[in-house]
Parts: structure tokens; sequence; C-alpha cells
């Protein structure tokens, strides 16, 4: 198992958001978590990722072993727990390269091996840049300032592909994305799937899972998951929407 | 710490929790002045306090000519009269100036620090003043093939290298002493030229009581091979620091000079009132560049440096530039506007400046562009970091006479805050009276925030290393503008003045 969430509550400004949820990952899957706004879908992407506006109140996450709630945010990055983030961050006068330098070398500490200089570095970011079909550019420029929004969620997509992560949580990647833009992240995130390397994509709308086809689909709402189910799942839901399923539940 | 770990426990039993709860954390932790050690030597201290007897007594104590007595008397005399200034953006007690020290040298042996105006070659330096600047990094063994130094230690110069190898370009690098009484010509034709002793209280003090300073000459035509470099040391308690600078740049030549300043930890407020004046010659260039890292003072830099300084540069000949670059982390109080007067045609000033404050430190400093030459450009580009609870003001005049046709000024202001405790305030002064002037304004506040720091983490980034990468991101533009070395002490320099922000 490599993530196994048991009955995990929590509270931004007492209040309580997630209220007993409970989740296993296994090594090479893709789950989606689904749900109607408000539901707590962002708010379990960042306690996961270790965000300190929220407060762990219940339950346990273990980690590939660990206790993952015990761990500061960069520890669990450096752990293999990558965040793409809904609205990605801009930091000007820090480059790309400047910046994903350091992430990788900070995690390649993490797993024994020696940092890679500025020349290292540049080969590795090409790999990934063709592998991805990013601009040339992407590197020199400032993280995601003047990035239009499509082009920060692959940024983040890009970050992914350099860190090798173990699992990967999307939270609501494909929000402000046009067609084009969600076919060309969902692209990239297809292209780092592997057998060893599990996927969290927590979305409002089943239309991203068109292109990254999850292994299962979990329906959360009011903080827990209340429906579990495959693929079939999100297409009910795009064809009924939340609100039968959310019936089901106050009504058992 | 204890008391910090005090301070935090009662936050939490508050409930008081800000979204910068954690950056503020951070700051509270201890602060590392690398260069807070002292030099123990056999000093001759004047005793404490100013009057005109003291003036004398330094005059008498160089040897000085009577027409530098004169100067200081009417300086002095002058001063007696004005009222401290405190219209900058800092609070601080009025000072009283009887309890300070106006003069304070390492003794070397027999003769009493007179020595260098004696017959017989170079003086030898004293061994633990050379320490102190050994320790410093400074290389006053002449033995770095970059740059030639005067290193001053309190109020004398100890050691100026590489002055043959100058001397043959008819470059001409000493202490203000020694060019007293080498150079007099030169020194009574531009002294008080661009600052005059009655410029203002700090400038009148300084030309009272002026200790030792740097004096650079560049022949025309002639392009300085390397850099010239002034290191300033204060050492001894409660002694103020008058230093003088004279920098002149005949027709056509160029020089890269560089200052950089440091003292020991103390617990009582040192003075620093220096005033430089450079002078640039028809189609001549200075490049200026500081690195100013006096003590800051203790948590509430209690004990640290005043840092009142008065910088000017006159681009006296058509086509000549004078730049400015500094960077700013050190001193309780800094109080200082290098600024150029752009009096020939086509003549260019610019003013790249870095200033960082942490704790408490408060710093009101920016520049004054002069135009009066046609044609005539300025650049200013004002990096304000704020840290801790400190404040941190720009304040500017860019000022177009109306000969001044065709006059442009570009300013950019970027403020930057790192907590929630700090200050940063911006105050542009624009006067115009040229209608053919351009003038560009632009002025940014950014603040580092919990979302790019998380961001950072959220890569494997620890906190520290997400600091100082945004800060060095920053102030990129005008690091590029210091020469190498200083370039990079400074990135050295930032980190260290952010350790009490980035632990």
């Amino acid at each position: 198992m490599l993530l196994k969430v048991e009955n995990l509550q929590a509270e931004i400004e007492e209040k309580q958001i997630l209220k007993g949820l409970n989740l296993e990952v296994k090594p090479g899957e893709v789950h989606a978590i689904m749900g109607p706004n408000g539901a707590g879908k962002s708010t379990l992407a960042s306690v996961l990722a270790g965000r300190e506006d929220y407060e762990v109140t219940g339950g346990e996450v273990e980690f590939n072993g660990e206790d993952l709630l015990d761990l500061d945010p960069e520890e669990r990055a450096r752990k293999g727990l990558f965040l793409a983030f809904q609205y990605p961050v801009e930091i000007p006068g820090v480059s790309n390269k400047l910046f994903m330098q350091t992430a990788v070398n900070a995690m390649r500490e993490e797993r024994g091996l020696a940092p890679l200089d500025m020349f290292d570095f540049d080969e590795y970011a090409k790999e990934k840049i063709e592998l991805l079909d990013m601009r040339a550019d992407l590197l020199e420029r400032s993280v995601n300032v003047g990035f239009s929004g499509g082009e920060k969620k692959r940024n983040d997509i890009f970050q992914m592909a350099l860190l090798e992560p173990k699992l990967c949580i999307m939270d609501e990647t494909d929000s402000g994305l046009d067609i084009d833009a969600l076919r060309q992240v969902a692209n990239g995130v297809n292209a780092l799937r592997s057998d060893e390397r599990s996927f969290i994509v927590v979305t409002h709308y089943q239309r991203l899972l068109d292109y990254i086809k999850p292994d299962h689909v979990h329906v959360l709402y009011d903080g827990r998951i209340i429906k579990s189910g495959g693929f079939e799942l999100a297409l009910e839901l795009e064809e009924n929407g939340y609100d039968e399923i959310v019936q089901q539940y106050k009504n058992a | 710490m204890a008391e910090a770990n005090q301070m935090l426990d009662l936050t939490r039993q508050g409930q008081v929790e800000s979204e910068y709860e954690e950056i503020n954390e951070i700051l509270k932790k201890k602060f590392n002045y690398r260069e807070g050690f002292e030099t123990r030597t056999q000093v001759e201290t004047f005793e404490k306090g100013i009057n005109e007897e003291v003036v004398r007594a330094i005059s008498a104590k160089k040897n000085e000519p009577e027409w530098m007595l004169e100067f200081r008397l009417k300086a002095f005399r002058h001063w007696e009269k004005m009222r401290e200034p405190h219209w900058a953006k800092a609070k601080y007690e009025p000072l009283d100036y009887q309890d300070y020290s106006y003069y304070s040298a390492p003794e070397c042996g027999s003769c009493g620090g007179a020595c260098s105006t004696e017959e017989g070659g170079e003086p030898e330096i004293d061994p633990e003043v050379a320490k102190a600047f050994a320790e410093l990094g400074v290389p006053i063994a002449g033995d770095d093939a970059n740059v030639a130094v005067d290193a001053i230690f309190d109020s004398i110069s100890v050691s100026t290298t590489k002055r043959e190898e100058l001397a043959k370009y008819g470059i001409i690098f000493c202490s203000f002493s020694e060019a007293v009484q080498d150079h007099p010509e030169l020194v009574q034709k531009y002294l008080g030229t661009v600052v005059p002793y009655h410029d203002n209280y700090f400038a009148a003090l300084n030309s009272a009581v002026a200790s030792d300073g740097t004096f650079v000459y560049i022949p025309e035509n002639v392009r300085c091979p390397i850099d010239l470099s002034t290191y300033f040391r204060i050492n001894e308690a409660k002694t103020g620091q008058f230093e003088r600078t004279i920098l002149i740049a005949e027709k056509g030549s160029y020089v890269s000079y560089l200052e950089g300043c440091s003292a020991p930890v103390r617990d009582t407020y040192q003075l620093h009132a220096a005033v430089v004046e450079v002078i640039v010659h028809e189609d001549a260039e200075v490049k200026y560049s500081t690195v100013q890292n006096w003590y800051p003072g203790d948590e509430d830099c209690e004990g640290g440096i005043l840092n009142f300084v008065t910088k000017r540069g006159i681009c006296e000949g058509k086509n000549s530039k004078l730049s400015w670059t500094q960077a700013e982390t050190g001193s309780a109080i800094t109080w200082k506007y290098p600024s150029c007067i752009l009096k020939g045609d086509n003549s260019i000033g610019e003013f790249y400046s870095v200033a960082l404050t942490n704790r408490r430190q408060q710093a009101d400093t920016g520049t004054k562009m002069i135009h009066i030459g046609k044609n005539t450009r300025s650049t200013i580009i004002s990096k304000g970091l704020s840290a801790g609870k400190s404040d941190n003001t720009y304040r500017g005049e860019v000022k177009i006479m109306p000969s001044a046709e065709g006059a442009r000024n570009f300013t950019q202001c970027d403020s930057m805050l790192i907590g929630d405790q700090c200050g940063a305030h911006t105050f542009p002064y624009i006067e115009v009276e040229n209608s053919t002037a351009q003038i560009e304004h632009e002025a940014t506040t950014s603040r580092i925030g919990e979302d790019q720091l998380f961001y950072c983490q959220q890569r494997g980034i620890s906190e520290q290393d997400a600091i100082s990468m945004i800060v060095n991101g920053f102030c990129k533009e005008v690091f590029s503008e210091l020469p190498l070395e200083f370039a990079q002490e400074a990135e050295e320099l930032l980190a260290i003045s952010l350790e009490g922000s980035v632990g």
C-alpha cells in the first residue's frame, strides 16, 4: 500500500471540513476524487501535502509505511509526494531553472544521490521538456510569471516529471483550462504514468477523466467518501449530477 | 533563545495566530554578525567630547597645513549653530556629541601614529590590526592581483597597497591625510566643492573632525587597470568615524571604486558620518560601489552603527558618467542619499541600490539626480527589503532644471516585505522645470507570502532556501551592477543578514 488514509478529520479556522475520510491507494493506481463544491476535495489535497492552515483533528495517514502527518511539507515532498496546485504560485526573479535545480537536488539528497550540476541538470531537464513537448525557453523564465493558466498547469506537470514522485495529487488541475490545454496537461500526466507511480486526481468535472482514465472513482461529500466505484461511476455522475448520489447517502 | 521561546508560548496562549506566524517565528532567531569581533591593541584615543580644542588637536595630530585647519574650524563653528536633523523616517534620541571620542588610532610603537608622514618608507602595520583585516578577508598585503586596497582602522589609514604600480599610470591612491600633505593643491581645489561644509549637519561635523579617508586621482585618459577599494573598520567603542573621501576622474578616464565596512559588536551606538565627493570630468566614467555591513546592533538594534553619510558626485564635463551601486545590510540607522549633479551635457547618473533591514533596523536611503545639462539621463533602481520589525524607506529626488533640455529619468522602486511587522515606504520627489523632460516612475510592493513558501516546500525546498532564493531573485538587477567579487559578497551578506529571518 502506498497511501493509507484512515478516518481523517481536519478543520480550518475551527470549521470541520474532513469528517472521517478513508482511502487506500496502491502503487500504479489512479484514483479520481470527485464531488460538489465545498465537499472538501481541495482540503484533502492540502492536508496530504501538509499545508499549515489546516489542522488535523483526527485519523491517520500512512505513506509508504511512514506516518505522513508527522512530516514537514518539504519532507513529504522529498519522500515522493507531489501536489499539482489548483493555482500554481508565481515567484518573480527566480528562474524555473534555479527553482527546479534546487528542488531536484533536494530530492536527490534524500535518495542518497549526488547533486546535479548546471550542465547535468540542463541535460536532464531537456529530456523532460521534449517528453512533454514544452517550450524550449521554459527554464529561463521566472517561475510561473507571465504564464497563461494553461502554461502554469503544464509547468506543474513539468516539475512532476523532473521530481519523479511516487504519488501525484492533482488538485483541480482542470479548472480554468480550455479543451486544448486540458488535453496537453492530460497527455503530460499519461506520459508519466507507470506501475510504481500513483495518482489522485481531484476534480469537479468528469471531462478530465476522459483523458486520464482512473482505476477508481470516489465521490466526496461533506467530508467523507460516500461512494466508490470504477470509471462507470464517473460516467454516472456526468449523466445524473451529484444530487442523486447525495440524496441516496442522506436517506441511508 | 529562552526569551524567544517564552514569547512563542505567550502567543500560543493568546491564540494570536497571524498568517505570518511562522515567518515571524523564524525572524526571532538569533542574528549572526560575523564581523563582530574586537581587536585589542595599543591605541591612542582622544578624550570624549568635541570643542575647538579637539578640532585643533586632530589637525595637529595629522600635521596639517593652516588651510586645512581653517576649513575644519569654519565647519566646526558652523556646525555648532546647526540642529541635528530628524526629518528622516527613523526614530532615535538626539545624540550626545560630547559622549563620543573624535580620534582613535592604533599606536605603532614609538612614533605614535604620526609615522606615516615620516621619512623612511612604509610604516609597519600593527600585527593585531593586520590580523583583523586578514580575518575580514581584506588583502592589505597587496597580494590580490585585481584590487588595490586602502584599509582604514578607526581614525587612520593603516595601509594602502599597490601604490607604486598605480603611480606608473599617474594614478594617486592614498589616504586623505597623506593627500593633504603630498597633494595639497588637488585637495584644496576640490575639497568641499561638491559637498560644502555647510551642506548639512553631518557634513559640517565631518568637515570639522574628518579623520581619514581615501583620495583617488585618475589622470586624463587613464583607464585604471584594477579596482580601487577602501575598507573601513570601526574598532574602538564610543568612537566616531568621519572619513572624507575625494575621487577625481580627469577627462576621458575610468575607475571602478569599491568600499566595504564593518565594526565589532558593541552595546552603545557608534557614529559614522562620512562625506564622499566625486568629480567626473568630460568623457570620464566612475563606478562607485559600496557594500555596507556596519554592525546593526542587538535584537533591538541597540549599540549598532548610526550611518549618516553624505555622498555626492558631480558630472562636471559633457558625456561623463557616474554610477552609484550600493548593498546596504548593516547599521542600526542608515541615512544616505548618494547623488549625482548632472552638469555636463549628455552626462549620465545611475543609482542601483539594495537595502535590507531586519529586526529594528531603520534605513532611509535613496538618491538625488539633479539634471542641469542638456540631454542628461539618470536611472534609479532601488530594491528595499524589510524583515523583522524594521522600517525601510526609499527617498529620492529627481530635479530637472530649466536648462536641462531633453533630460530623461527612469525610476523603479521595488519593496519587498518579509513577514508582517515591518514597513516599506517610498517618497519620490519629482521637480520638473523643463517641459521637454521625460520622467518615468515605477513602484511595486510585494510580500514573500506563505503561498510562495509552501509552493517551494512542496517541491522539497526548505523554507530558508526558499527565502534566500526569492530575495536574491528580487535583487538580481542591482547585484548584476556590482563588480563580480562584490556581487558574491553582497549575496552572501544578504543571506547572513537574513539569517535572523531565515534561521
